[in-house]
């Protein structure tokens, strides 16, 4: 176990341990996981771009090193892989500010 | 447009195929292929029927890719010789072989490479050209697509990416647009239409340690970008994997890759590409007439296993039959994931 740091790298790959306590949990969360990425309505390389820009917007390490590989593998460039990006950071960024529409109601209720 | 030159003549380390082979079997790897292939249930590996003679005509090539695993660009001199070429003609003419893969190197600086092709189809046979897309806009080859027609000749034709970055940084600066030049060239006499029977494939390799894309996932969005981009239309995409030969290995080690990305093939091995694999249904003739079972262990020096014959001149299909596959760690490059070949995945 680490116990200088909180992330470590090699557990990305030690995934699968988590079925141990709840195996049946774990098999239907990879088979659920597994068949959202299958070619779909959406082919597998752009949910791959979404899974890369999900990955910065919730900040997991794990899942940024994983989809910076698979949207390569999938056929993205890092031109395409920076957009997607840019788009996480977009949404974050905006649903900060515009929930500075709920402050200025508070403020404006507040204020004579 | 070079940015890198040939290991040759660099006189690099990695030139000697050699030094190419031990760098390999040193890795401490899970297992090697052989054992990987019993337990497929196929081992010895062993050919079936020749359906492709694949001709490499030489080294000389107008690009210096960085990763090009025959070490192929403009300083390399060795091309295969119009003599040679008769022998490999002689040889198909003695057999019902249905394909000739012409190979290099950019196989079209050759100066025999049109007779080659004309000989070739005037036996029936199907003759593709793995063609670099950018040698179409040198000197003295402009006529290429209308001699490509003229032959039913199928083009198979080098391109990392539908965008500019990834292409300019695996085979030079400027080649996207080169490149984008050349596929309209194609598709102005009537190739990748897909009604005129004139087939324009295009080849992506990863530019970096990672598998190639699923090929079917990818074609449909290659077709639509790159009609959306520039209107151009092609018939198929192959996705194919990186070999760890020659350049590529030595960007591989220098980049400190070389390690994981030998891991990645071998933890990927899919037991399901055995009966597929190239080496199988394909007989390799290097420049100078000798015998291969892949143009891969054509690179590294392997040639066809010492029960069979060696030179083209004496090119015996009989015998050619009854040899093993010459195997090496390398092989993992072709069973990893989907699979890989010259005809893109084999899944």
């Amino acid at each position: 176990m680490a116990d200088d740091h909180y992330y470590d790298p090699g557990d990305l790959a030690r995934f699968s341990d988590i079925g141990r306590n709840a195996p049946d949990l774990a098999r239907k969360f990879f088979e659920w996981y597994n068949a959202v990425f299958a070619d779909g309505a959406l082919s597998a390389r752009e949910k791959s771009l979404i899974a890369l820009a999900v990955a910065h917007a919730v900040q997991c390490p794990y899942c940024i090193d994983a989809y910076s590989r698979d949207a390569l593998e999938k056929g993205s460039d890092l031109d395409q892989m920076t957009e997607a990006v840019h788009v996480a950071a977009a949404i974050r960024g905006g649903a900060t500010l515009v929930h500075g529409i709920q402050m200025r109601h508070h403020a404006t209720s507040l204020g004579m | 447009m070079s940015r890198v030159l040939s290991l040759a003549s660099r006189d690099a380390p990695l030139a000697s195929t050699s030094a190419q082979r031990a760098l390999l079997a040193r890795l401490p790897l899970a297992r090697d292929f052989d054992r990987a292939a019993a337990a497929a249930g196929a081992w010895p590996l062993i050919p079936s029927a020749v359906t492709t003679l694949q001709i490499n005509v030489g080294k000389l090539c107008n690009q210096t890719c960085r990763h090009c695993h025959v070490d192929a660009g403009p300083d390399r001199r060795e091309i295969m010789s119009r003599e040679t070429m008769a022998l490999c003609v002689r040889a198909l003419a003695s057999t019902g072989i249905p394909a000739v893969d012409i190979t290099g190197g950019a196989p079209e600086l050759n100066p025999d490479f049109r007779w080659l092709v004309t000989e070739a189809t005037a036996l029936g046979r199907h003759v593709m050209d793995r063609c670099n897309l950018t040698v179409l806009l040198t000197a003295g080859q402009a006529d290429l697509p209308e001699f490509f027609a003229r032959h039913h000749v199928e083009v198979v034709a080098s391109l990392p990416h539908y965008r500019a970055a990834n292409t300019d940084t695996q085979r030079g600066d400027g080649v996207y647009e080169k490149s984008i030049a050349a596929l309209k060239r194609l598709n102005a006499v009537g190739y990748g239409d897909g009604r005129s029977g004139l087939r324009l494939v295009l080849v992506t390799n990863p530019v970096g340690a990672y598998l190639p894309p699923a090929q079917a996932s990818l074609e449909a969005d290659w077709k639509r970008e790159l009609l959306r981009l520039h209107g151009i239309t092609f018939d198929a995409l192959y996705c194919i994997t990186n070999m760890p030969i020659s350049r590529y290995l030595e960007w591989l080690v220098e980049s400190g890759h070389l390690e994981p990305y030998m891991e990645r093939l071998v933890s990927a091995f899919n037991p399901a590409t055995m009966a597929g694999l190239m080496c199988r249904t394909t007989l390799s003739v290097g420049w100078d007439g000798r015998l291969y079972d892949c143009d891969f262990n054509q690179m590294l020096d392997l040639e066809v296993d010492a029960g069979a014959p060696r030179h083209i001149r004496d090119f015996d299909p009989d015998r050619l039959a009854g040899r093993r596959i010459v195997v090496g760690r390398h092989c993992f490059g072709c069973t990893a994931g989907a699979g890989s070949g010259c005809g893109g995945s084999i899944k």
